[in-house]
């Protein structure tokens, strides 16, 4: 789960991560108040959505009297940001940050993550700043400082050292460094995020360090004990049906193709969409319908499928494992009752209990549902359908 | 022969007595594995499918004598399931547990490292020696016994790949479901030097995913070191750039981590990639021709 700058500012403060004073406004009169609260001279108007790039794409401006603060909120809540990250049909602005102004002398890079392959956080560093990172490491991998951090014994001022001698910065920074780093590290750990990027980290004129950007992203597995971070998510920054599909244990991404897919297991669906790929047709979803599939969710599934007017045929391709195929069966049953699925629905299901499960197929005759032998068989007749053959 | 587990395997199951655990330690008893105990917290001293139950795993290696256990706690608890069995000297532990927090799998498998315990998973379908010992959640019957070991991120690919495998008429020494978490036990780069040092296991079949780099290191790997036939998938091929397809490990970002890049770097190293994961089973029937 991702949040907003502004809540991850938010939990920055809490663990003393210093970051510019701000507040997040809905409307054009909230944004001119809390430029008041503010006070000073100079604003930063900030569009709030979940992706990265917004400056570049216009959704970040400097405002230098109340007026234009005014003028930029009305310019940027409502609009659509299109960004490196969001894809061509951009993000709808809902809610704006204004934060105060900081005097820029140096823009850095910090992030930390998951190292995959070290199996520990590891914390990254760049003089860099501001750039985007994922274009640094392709490039110049060298200006990137990596120092991964053994949970056992946690962040060590040695850990600051590495990062802040590799980045090359004064003596008199270096404490005021580490403690900074410490601190991001803490935020990290104690509230098991998966991705933690400033960018930029700012190096003010007086030497002190600041979180000018902030973007945080969590362990989905880990929520459940971290409810105040749960309360965080911004369901209108989620594909709704995506979302619904979640609400019911699917797994749903929706895809340009006129195949429909509905797969359990991800790699299983994936393959199923690869093979869909091989035999000529093209898929229309991704579709996992996960280890406790029934028919009201087989129902839903259907429904989710169904929304999408692309899809001509519906390949169903169960290996039961922990899913019974019977259970699946009757669910493909109960599920054409509760939906009106105008489609032919090709079904292939193998596994436990697959026998039982072609019998109650066979048995019940509907003229929609054909069924398959193998994989390739099912790919080829879903495909075939959607054709129209 | 086979690899990590077979017929002398004395295995305990942690989460015994839950609606899971229960279900399938009476499927693995059904297949014949040597489910020899169980754990559940505050039921110690109870029996359940016929086998004692304990208060801890400690007490259940010291009665059993068992190396092996299979994990089926709830994901609030999984990590420290793990690292109870590590510290009660389990030497195999093989976590089917899905939605496990990265942090506590992070810390688990750490202390699994030190204390020379290996792990599986989670969120896997487990590992089976074919018609000796299943400890897992796979449909035990499509696992004829066989020549070809294989490999997966995927469960559901794991039972695709073994059923096609077997309906050419050849058959499996040992399945691995690795699991596709952001952190995981045994992977390729372990298990494939037990599949070539195996002198039954004739080809090897690695089933791989999109996101993170295992399949490259493995590649290099094979290049290297594995003698033996590989056939390899790797699922994601039309998986949108960014998107997140279920797996917590499949996110591609940038150009590390794409299909298209595992299957080049699989094919340079001499691997038999399939690009549908239909066609796995005539692969292994092709290549086994041939040598």
């Amino acid at each position: 789960m991702n949040i907003h700058e502004y809540q991850a500012k938010e939990i920055f403060k809490r663990y003393n991560v210093p970051t510019p004073n701000g507040y997040v406004a809905f409307s054009v009169e909230e944004a001119v108040e809390n430029a008041k609260k503010l006070g000073g001279s100079l604003w930063v108007v900030k569009a709030q959505i979940h992706a990265g790039g917004r400056g570049l794409g216009g959704g970040v401006k400097l405002a230098r009297s109340l007026e234009e603060v005014k003028t930029l909120a009305g310019q940027i809540l409502g609009m659509t940001l299109v960004t490196h990250q969001t894809g061509p049909a951009g993000k709808l602005v809902q809610k704006i940050y204004i934060e105060e102004g900081a005097d820029i002398a140096d823009e850095l890079y910090l992030g930390v993550v998951l190292d995959r392959a070290r199996e520990m956080p590891v914390i990254m560093a760049s003089r860099e700043g501001g750039m985007e990172i994922e274009k640094v490491a392709a490039e110049s991998p060298e200006k990137i400082i990596k120092v991964a951090v053994d949970p056992f014994i946690g962040f060590q001022a040695f850990h600051g050292r590495e990062l802040a001698y590799g980045l090359g910065l004064a003596q008199e920074e270096i404490s005021s460094f580490i403690k900074f780093a410490a601190a991001l590290y803490k935020v990290y750990m104690e509230n098991d995020a998966e991705m933690i990027e400033i960018n930029p980290l700012v190096k003010t004129k007086s030497g002190s360090f600041i979180a000018l950007d902030g973007k945080m992203g969590f362990d989905d597995n880990s929520l459940f004990r971290h409810p105040e971070i749960e309360a965080m998510r911004d369901e209108t920054e989620e594909n709704p049906i995506e979302r619904e599909a979640s609400n019911y244990g699917l797994s749903y991404v929706k895809l340009d193709g006129n195949v429909g897919c509905m797969v359990n297991g991800a790699g299983l669906a994936m393959g199923t969409m690869d093979t869909i790929n091989y035999v000529g047709g093209t898929p229309a979803n991704f579709l996992d319908v996960g280890g406790g599939a029934n028919a009201q969710t087989v129902a839903k599934g259907f429904e989710i499928i169904l929304k999408d007017p692309n899809v001509k045929s519906i390949f169903v391709n169960i290996f039961g494992g922990i899913v019974r195929c019977d259970r699946i069966a009757n669910g493909i049953l109960e599920a054409t009752k509760l939906v009106d699925v105008h489609v032919p629905v090709v079904v292939r299901l193998d596994g436990t209990n697959a026998k039982e499960a072609a019998e109650i197929l066979k048995n019940a005759n509907i003229k929609n549902i054909i069924t398959a032998s193998d994989l390739n068989d099912g790919a080829n007749k879903a495909v075939a359908c959607a054709k129209g053959n | 022969m086979s690899i990590l587990i077979d017929k002398n395997t004395k295995v305990i199951v942690q989460g015994f007595t839950g609606k899971e655990g229960s279900f399938h330690a009476e499927q693995c008893l059904a297949y014949g594995t040597k489910i020899v105990g169980g754990v559940t917290p505050g039921k110690g001293g109870t029996t359940h499918l016929g086998k004692p139950v304990f208060n801890t795993v400690r007490e259940a290696v010291l009665a059993t004598g068992a190396t092996v256990s299979m994990v089926f706690v709830p994901p609030a608890f999984v990590g420290d399931a793990v690292l109870e069995a590590a510290d009660a000297g389990i030497e195999l532990s093989v976590i089917i547990t899905e939605g496990s927090p990265v942090r506590d799998m992070q810390r688990a498998k750490a202390y699994a490292v030190k204390k020379g315990m290996k792990t599986i998973g989670p969120n896997c379908p487990g590992i089976i020696t074919a018609e000796e010992c299943k400890i897992g959640i796979m449909p035990g019957a499509i696992f004829k016994k066989g020549n070809i070991g294989l490999i997966s991120k995927s469960g559901t690919l794991t039972y695709e790949g073994a059923n096609q495998v077997c309906n050419e008429g050849f058959g499996i020494t040992t399945a691995v479901g690795i699991g596709g978490d952001p952190i995981i036990g045994l992977s390729y780069l372990q298990l494939l030097p037990l599949f070539e040092a195996d002198p039954e296991t004739e080809a090897i079949v690695m089933i791989g995913e999109i996101g993170g780099d295992l399949e490259i290191q493995a590649a290099k790997f094979i290049k290297e070191h594995i003698t033996k036939p590989v056939v390899a998938f790797i699922a994601g091929q039309t998986a949108p750039k960014g998107k997140r397809m279920g797996h917590a490990g499949a996110i591609v970002s940038g150009s590390a981590g794409t299909a298209a890049e595992k299957m080049e770097a699989l094919s340079k190293a001499g691997v038999h990639v399939v690009k549908s994961p239909a066609e796995i089973g005539k692969k292994i029937a092709e290549v086994l021709k041939k040598s």
